[in-house]
């Protein structure tokens, strides 16, 4: 998790489960520090979909109240990587 | 013999496509299967069967757009003695094809292309394969379609292509418009709102979540929805569909839930028997039913038995919806935004979750009682969440 890559891959599959959830978008202008929900058309059905495909594809439990800790493309890959976004 | 017909999918809807058929001459189908899939306005939808039997015929061919309750295809119904079979060379509006009060509007076919230059058997092999020759780009003499060209076609991805996708979005828009203008035009709507303190609906929710995994946890739309189904068993009336100037209440419960298309528009299919259904079931379905009516998967007895619509445009951050009847239905509920505002308990002020709940109701049906009878109940249900 520690490789330089990491990060990278990790967004990238971020990247590509917020693209099965809002197949419209375009993910090259996903803003990396503003709310996914301020800027694609998604609703809080969207985002629990969201929630259990990070889970699914990453293996992490996710709790509720950390809902708000996967709210940006960099708050995920800072949660899943265990590191702060350089 | 029974006939199978192309059903009527909301009072909105006059014709349908067929797009293919699921089932094959002599093929047992059983009631509720899926036995074909058909384009309506709003969406591609696969449609049950309401019989039991041996397909006996197939009438109406994929490519082949029908009016309403025109007879489609004939199925011998197990337990019934074998009728005399008709020759049928084409199809006919069946007999029994319900009356409507009024002339619906009829809509607009979808705009021609220019001709295409295509082939009969080119055409046909299209509508057997699923591919619209009219986004092709013919390779043949005089850029005509080929035979090939439509096999190339569909063996490509099966992605929608856009102008396909922007075709049935303005159909939508045109159905949209043609059962909002019936509504305001033919049912005079009276409406009534009241504020519905959350906090404990919200509270209790967390605290269930907590016990769920990621995969089962709920979402506090599917606690609004089922304390309107449990309250329609106190208000009947408002579960009801106006036919030839009647209404008809529904022994059952089927509350449509308004799920937005992506690309723009609306659809309200139904989530069965919704006072029945535990909370973790609803939850289920209303997840699928997003699912695919997004994905353009929907059954056609989901569109077509809605007894009432729920809409909730909180998530766009509106405090209140005073929603439009969906004919036939009598009455719609609307459900703003959670939000915290201060609230007077026992005498203090305090800060509490709150929303807006709102009914549209049919005033030849019900009157402004038992609409509020109606809203209280709600109101009531929602403050023991435990027991929904």
């Amino acid at each position: 998790m520690n490789r330089p890559h990491a990060q990278d891959d990790i967004r990238q599959t971020v990247l590509r489960l917020l693209g099965e959830i809002a197949p419209e978008a375009d993910l090259s202008l996903v803003k990396p520090d503003v709310s996914f929900r301020d800027q694609l058309d998604i609703d809080s059905m969207d985002f629990l979909n969201f929630v259990i495909m990070i889970h699914d594809t990453f293996g992490v439990e996710i709790p509720e109240a950390d809902y708000p800790k996967y709210g940006t493309l960099n708050s995920c890959v800072e949660q899943l990587s265990g590191k702060r976004v350089s | 013999m029974a006939e199978f017909v192309m059903p009527t999918l909301g009072s909105d809807m006059t014709q349908g496509t067929l797009v293919e058929w699921k089932k094959k001459v002599d093929d047992r189908v059983t009631k509720g299967e899926i036995i074909a899939e058909v384009d309506t306005e709003k969406a591609a939808i696969e449609i049950e069967s309401f019989y039991t039997g041996i397909i006996h015929q197939l009438i109406t061919k994929p490519g082949e757009t029908v009016p309403v309750g025109t007879v489609m295809a004939i199925i011998q119904e197990e337990g019934k003695p074998v009728g005399p079979i008709e020759a049928r060379t084409e199809a006919k509006p069946a007999k029994e094809s319900p009356p409507s009060p009024v002339r619906e509007p009829v809509l607009s076919p979808p705009p021609e292309p220019g001709r295409l230059r295509i082939s009969p058997a080119a055409k046909q092999l299209a509508a057997e394969l699923r591919v619209d020759p009219s986004v092709l780009k013919g390779t043949g003499p005089g850029g005509a379609i080929t035979l090939d060209d439509i096999r190339a076609a569909a063996a490509a991805p099966t992605k929608e292509p856009p102008t396909v996708a922007a075709d049935r979005q303005a159909r939508m828009r045109e159905t949209i418009a043609a059962a909002m203008a019936r509504s305001k035009r033919e049912i005079p709507h009276y409406y009534l709102s009241t504020t519905v303190d959350m906090g404990r609906a919200m509270t209790w929710i967390k605290e269930e979540n907590l016990k769920r995994p990621v995969t089962d946890r709920l979402l506090y739309g599917v606690l609004l929805i089922k304390a309107v189904a449990l309250a329609l068993r106190q208000v009947p009336e408002l579960n009801a569909l106006w036919k030839e100037n009647a209404s008809v209440q529904s022994a059952d419960i089927h509350v449509g839930v308004a799920i937005s298309i992506r690309q723009g528009g609306l659809i309200a299919p139904a989530i069965h028997d919704t006072d029945k259904q535990s909370l973790g079931e609803l939850m289920g379905k209303f997840q699928d039913l997003v699912k695919r009516a997004r994905a353009g998967t929907l059954r056609g007895s989901e569109l077509s038995d809605p007894t009432i619509t729920v809409t909730s445009l909180g998530e766009q951050g509106v405090d209140s919806v005073f929603g439009v009847i969906y004919p036939p239905q009598v009455a719609l509920v609307g459900f703003g935004k959670v939000v915290e505002r201060p609230w007077v308990v026992d005498g203090q002020v305090v800060s509490r979750p709150i929303v807006a709940a709102s009914l549209s109701a049919d005033h030849r049906v019900t009157d402004g009682h038992r609409g509020a009878v109606f809203l209280s109940a709600v109101d009531r249900l929602l403050q023991e969440p435990g027991q929904l």
